[in-house]
């Protein structure tokens, strides 16, 4: 993403600016949230940028596998989650654990999914998030799906897509959109473009100039956001969710944002993103500084519970990976847990030459 | 009863689905207003309305996809792709999550749906209608496919795939839609997936078939008894789960083995089917499993069709090469 269109700053939803101060609509907003809620906004950020920043390292300790970092879309995911209610369904790929960690996720399943265990996969009863999708764009139909059903039960619960500006490019992406569109589903597209997919650029992605606009051919609403501002996410989602629950149709949401550090811990971003633009998004835009800025401003934040909060986070990161670690490895006939509600002859069979070759596990 | 097509049957099954489940919706490419190109879904939109009978837009990954999530969401979609040579852009939601979801999700969010697709040839239609590729399904682990070839076992399979808590590949054999009546009971029955039918039984050779190849193998049965060959004629109807036990029993009991199937023969059901033998019943035989199936080219259009497709001279040239051997 080239720096000048990365500026474009207007056409898009923007209540927090990196300096720290609220806009006009941005105070009217801000005034009518509760102090919990501007509380929580922190707290989330702040605990998941330490989660991230925690999982890159423990990766290079060994301690996990290969991991997609996610800092620097902490208001993208937050301000988007926040937004939902237990009832609404979440179709998340590959860098969601931010949304995944407010949806109820607990923390060790999270590491245990990073540690190649598929038992990090299932949610907690009542906990209505899917498993990461790693193929690109293909959970999106499914959130579509999930609408569609909550639509024919007549029920309030809608569904979020995430994925990327990347998952834009793919089929997948632009069926879910005219089902979406054509049946008026409760269904929520959040993208995060956050510039890259993995190397390529938004400008090489695709020959719109925004996601949001993307919606225009479906007939529903596309909205641009600062995704690196908690407030306008918060915002427009609250909106989208309302819309969606009161039977008008999906919405496209864009939240720009920016990947502070590599597509995985297999990746290295110095190859292909220009320094300036680098420095630009990790020391002046930052979602969490901004937020923080705000906070102290309005005498909601002070550097004594900052420091508390820390210690706090740090506790949870730590118990959480003990917690994973400490995990009961699965046996080997694990491996045909689930693939069908029952195993038949063929399965139960190769279950026991498994067991017979010494993986049972005991 | 009524005496029914297995087009029919099929549309009878999903009426007493529809009729007998909330849960189920029906849903593809023309399957509302129009009924389906075979009219397999005749009249039910008629019956169920706009929202259990649903005509989608033409996109194979949107109409599985959307399904995946409908079933994660608590229905029982049964998507409908019109032909199986179209549902390659649809493979990647039936390989990567259909099949996966279950396990993925460990038993929490499963996809339970039946995806029902007319496949084989022998129906003069255009270029890409006529596939048989289903061992492409039978490799990936976490489906279930199958395939009838009478109205009877139509109705009760497809009855047994829409409450199979896991996905099913519902294969119709095109060929056979319209091919013969047979009385098929009112209500809800089910056949048993994962149950082969004995179509006749035979001392002499075992003919494995399935679907379309089902009443080929019945003529070149018929044409051996009549020269003192018996036949045991085996109709697999489930592809995965495989009946083990019959066809091995078969096999200890006639030790001569013709395989028959549409597909190409490189990578097909066969191959399979033959390692099985060897590995469970590879004593008994008293020649080398044969197969006949379609050859390694992509299926023709139709001015070759007859040449591709296995006939009954095909199978008896077989029979003859097992019985002599």
């Amino acid at each position: 993403m080239k720096l000048e269109q990365l500026e474009r700053e207007t056409a898009w939803v923007r209540h927090l600016s990196p300096e720290g101060e609220l806009t006009e609509q941005g105070r009217k907003f801000w005034d009518s949230l509760s102090v919990e809620r501007k509380k929580d906004f922190y707290r989330w950020m702040s605990y998941i940028r330490m989660f991230d920043r925690r999982s890159v390292i423990l990766q290079r300790q060994g301690r996990i596998g290969t991991y997609a970092p996610l800092e620097g879309q902490e208001a993208a995911q937050v301000g988007s989650a926040l937004a939902l209610g237990k009832e609404d369904w979440i179709f998340p790929s590959y860098r969601e654990h931010g949304v995944a960690m407010i949806a109820g996720m607990p923390l060790p399943q999270i590491f245990l999914y990073w540690m190649g265990r598929v038992e990090g996969c299932k949610p907690p009863e009542g906990v209505r998030l899917l498993p990461p999708s790693v193929p690109i764009a293909t959970q999106i139909p499914h959130a579509v799906g999930a609408a569609w059903a909550s639509k024919l039960k007549k029920e309030r619960s809608v569904a979020v897509a995430y994925f990327g500006d990347g998952a834009t490019s793919e089929g997948d992406f632009h069926e879910a959109c005219n089902f979406a569109g054509v049946f008026k589903v409760p269904a929520i597209l959040f993208c995060q473009n956050n510039g890259y997919a993995i190397s390529v650029p938004f400008s090489r992605q695709s020959a719109s100039e925004t996601v949001a606009q993307k919606a225009a051919a479906y007939n529903f609403p596309g909205i641009r956001v600062d995704g690196n501002d908690v407030l306008a996410v918060y915002d427009v989602m609250t909106q989208a969710v309302e819309r969606a629950r009161a039977g008008q149709g999906p919405t496209l949401i864009e939240a720009v944002t920016y990947r502070k550090g590599n597509h995985t811990t297999a990746d290295d971003a110095t190859r292909y993103r220009p320094e300036q633009e680098v420095t630009e998004w990790v020391e002046r835009r930052d979602p969490l500084e901004r937020y923080v800025k705000l906070m102290k401003a309005e005498g909601l934040l002070t550097d004594e519970e900052m420091a508390e909060w820390e210690e706090e986070c740090k506790e949870r990161v730590d118990r959480g990976i003990r917690e994973a670690e400490a995990s009961v490895p699965a046996p080997p006939p694990h491996l045909f847990a689930h693939v069908y509600a029952e195993p038949g002859a063929n399965e139960l069979r190769q279950i026991k030459e498994l067991e017979e070759m010494g993986g049972s596990g005991k | 009863m009524k005496k029914l097509t297995m087009v029919q049957a099929i549309s009878d099954a999903l009426r007493t689905a529809l009729a007998t489940d909330p849960t189920v919706v029906v849903l593809g490419e023309d399957v509302g207003k129009n009924g389906g190109v075979f009219r397999a879904t005749e009249g039910l939109w008629q019956e169920f309305g706009d929202e259990r009978v649903i005509d989608t837009p033409l996109a194979e990954a949107g109409i599985i996809g959307t399904s995946i999530g409908m079933a994660v969401n608590g229905l029982k979609p049964v998507p409908e792709i019109q032909f199986m040579g179209f549902i390659y852009p649809a493979f990647e939601q039936i390989v990567t999550h259909a099949a996966r979801l279950r396990t993925r999700t460990q038993g929490a969010f499963p996809a339970t749906l039946t995806i029902r697709a007319p496949y084989g040839g022998g129906i003069r239609a255009p270029e890409l209608h006529c596939d048989s590729t289903e061992s492409l399904f039978v490799h990936i682990p976490g489906l279930k496919v199958v395939t009838p070839s009478t109205p009877y076992d139509a109705k009760g399979l497809l009855l047994a795939a829409i409450k199979d808590p896991d996905p099913v590949i519902f294969l119709e054999p095109m060929k056979l839609y319209r091919s013969v009546k047979q009385e098929v009971p009112d209500g809800w029955y089910e056949v048993p997936i994962g149950k082969a039918r004995k179509v006749r039984d035979g001392e002499d050779v075992t003919l494995i078939a399935w679907g379309t190849m089902v009443p080929v193998a019945e003529a070149a049965a018929n044409e051996w008894a009549a020269k003192g060959v018996s036949c045991d004629v085996l109709d697999l109807r489930s592809l995965y789960p495989l009946d083990e036990e019959a066809i091995i029993e078969s096999v200890k009991k006639t030790g001569r083995v013709v395989i028959v199937h549409e597909a190409p023969k490189t990578a097909g059901l066969a191959g399979e089917l033959t390692a099985l033998i060897n590995e469970h019943a590879f004593l008994y035989l008293e020649a080398p499993i044969t197969r006949v199936t379609g050859y390694d080219a992509p299926v023709p259009m139709y001015a070759l069709e007859d040449w591709f497709r296995p006939d009954a001279k095909r199978v008896s040239k077989a029979i003859q090469q097992v019985v002599s051997f």
